[in-house]
């Protein structure tokens, strides 16, 4: 895989004006007594790349579910723009597995949902994400990591203004995912989406993220701002703090030392935990 | 890319041929020697000349047609209730509800015992056999459908329903193609089954056909022509089998148990 995209410039000229707004307040979400989302309150301003990290279970995918309107939940108050619905249709998702339609031509997957004659913008995208002579392929015969260049690639042809990433990262290997993450954080800042990435990894959460958000048993319990210049280098000491930072408060046991940054209402998200994380960082180095 | 050598390539070939050819050989010196009774088995030389000389005569042809729209029509028909009963009932619950017991029920009973019923209600005459080959290719064809529509990955119709795709393009695009294989296996049983149906149908009675020939012929104690019935029924069947498997390789290129080289 070493056909790696180069149309910055074709790209520019098309990207969106911005993301998408997303406020999230007291989001309750239950399945049948099982109340998997507890008062879930996040704010994401537009542009803004955000990412969920936290154990297997606790409800990364459900938040990302409701976001994308593929779940509904019980109370609480979910505005995009402002709006209670996503009613033009911005938001895309990305899931784990690529959910490509394997009868289907890789190019025809890209164009799958648009008008019949998108297939130029298709083909344009799946530029982009370096496969532009891949479109007559079926999907079967790609690797995993082309796959879910693919689905980003479907995901991207409509110009979505929110981009819901579900651990699209998860089954890749190592250096499949480093690729991935430049790509992906090239595309965000052309596009100029807002990027919502749930992941396992906190490593890529902090390479890409703009803040680091902890979910842990339905709660936010730490909400991280990553100060660190673009693209960041894995091997810095600020990084590697940021990461021991996170990945101590992922571990941390479940009801014992209270959690570092509960959320308050009302308070302008991400601040607090900032000032936090410098002076633990200063710390740190 | 693994290459094949020509030479192997022919002896993968020959290779299935070999039995069948040796059966031949000595089928045909056994007769030849006497060690059957040409009223048993007559010896493939003369099955060849009765086959020929029906085909000169053109009364094979005239069997062979009206044997094969008789299956040809009574496959469309029930083929195609089964079909479209199938999307019908995987696509909606209600329609499920409504029919899909007493499908069920119906589908225990077989076809062949329906014979004396349906000689009662249509006599022996061409309807008779069309609706005993619709009946028994009606379930084959259905419970497929129905279950190829059911097993379509939800995780794929969600994910075609967040890109926009609802009604008809949802089922052109995601349902449909998902369900196709298994459609496509029902059809290929429903054409095996097809064949049986018929040649019970025409064996009990007719005028015309491959069943009435071969009936014909073993009054007169003509066991090559009986012969020659037979194995048109058996190369009817194949034909059948590699049409379905045309359509397979035609319709399912995506999947990769029908790529080339898989
Ligand atoms: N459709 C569902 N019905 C019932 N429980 C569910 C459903 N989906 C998820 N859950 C439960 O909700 C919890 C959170 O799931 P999920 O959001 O998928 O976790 P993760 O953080 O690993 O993505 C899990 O305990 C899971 O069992
Ligand atoms: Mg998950």
């Amino acid at each position: 895989m070493n056909n790696h995209p180069n149309e910055t410039a074709a790209v520019a000229a098309s990207a969106p004006a911005s993301g998408t707004a997303l406020h999230i307040a007291d989001v309750v979400k239950r399945y049948g007594e099982r109340e998997v989302l507890k008062q879930i309150s996040l704010d994401i301003a537009p542009g803004e790349f955000v990412a969920i990290v936290g154990r297997s279970g606790c409800g990364k995918s459900t938040l990302l579910r409701l976001i994308a309107a593929l779940e509904s939940y019980q109370s609480g108050v979910l505005h995009y723009d402002g709006d209670a619905s996503d009613s033009r249709h911005d938001t895309r998702i990305m899931f784990q597995d690529s959910r490509l339609l394997p009868w289907k031509r890789v190019l025809d997957n890209v164009a799958l949902g648009l008008p019949r004659d998108a297939k130029d913008n298709a083909q344009r995208v799946l530029g982009e994400v370096g496969l532009a002579d891949r479109g007559r392929e079926w999907p079967t015969r790609l690797s995993g990591g082309q796959r879910q260049r693919v689905a980003l690639a479907r995901a991207l042809v409509h110009k979505p203004r929110l981009l819901l990433l579900d651990e699209p990262l998860g089954a890749l290997d190592a250096l499949t995912r480093i690729e991935m993450h430049t790509l992906i954080e090239r595309l965000w800042r052309e596009h100029g989406f807002t990027a919502l990435l749930v992941t396992h990894d906190v490593g890529e959460a902090i390479a890409l993220a703009d803040r680091v958000v902890l979910i842990d048993e339905g709660r936010i319990t730490l909400d991280l701002r990553i100060d660190l210049p673009r693209p960041r280098a894995r091997g810095s000491a600020a990084f590697a703090a940021l990461e021991e930072r996170v990945l101590a408060e992922v571990l941390k046991q479940h009801g014992g030392v209270p959690a570092a940054n509960p959320q308050q209402p009302g308070e302008e998200p991400g601040d607090h935990s900032l000032r936090r994380t410098v002076d633990q960082v200063r710390w740190a180095v | 890319m693994s290459q094949v050598s020509p030479k192997n390539r022919f002896s993968n070939r020959a290779l299935p041929w070999l039995v069948p050819i040796t059966l031949l050989v000595v089928w045909q010196l056994a007769a030849n020697l006497g060690w059957l009774s040409v009223r048993v088995l007559p010896a493939p030389y003369n099955i060849a000349k009765a086959a020929w000389a029906l085909a000169a005569s053109g009364e094979l042809w005239t069997h062979l047609v009206v044997s094969s729209r008789r299956a040809l029509t009574g496959f469309a028909i029930g083929g195609g209730a089964g079909l479209l009963l199938g999307l019908a009932t995987g696509s909606f619950r209600k329609i499920e509800t409504l029919l899909d017991t007493t499908l069920q029920m119906l589908r225990n009973i077989p076809p062949l015992a329906l014979i004396p019923l349906i000689i009662l209600w249509f006599g022996i005459d061409e309807t008779a056999k069309v609706f005993l080959v619709s009946i028994g290719v009606f379930f084959p064809v259905y419970l497929n459908t129905f279950h190829g529509i059911r097993s379509v990955d939800p995780a794929l119709i969600e994910m075609a329903k967040s890109y926009g795709l609802s009604g008809w393009s949802l089922y052109r695009d995601v349902i449909l193609p998902g369900a196709l294989a298994n459609i496509l296996v029902g059809v290929r049983f429903a054409l095996g089954f097809m064949w049986v149906l018929l040649i019970v149908a025409e064996t009990i009675s007719a005028t015309e056909g491959i069943g009435y020939m071969t009936m014909n012929a073993r009054e007169f104690l003509l066991t090559d022509i009986v012969l020659v019935g037979i194995l048109l029924y058996a190369l009817l069947g194949k034909l059948a089998d590699v049409a379905a498997r045309a359509l397979e390789r035609a319709w399912l290129r995506w999947h990769p148990n029908y790529q080339p080289g898989a």
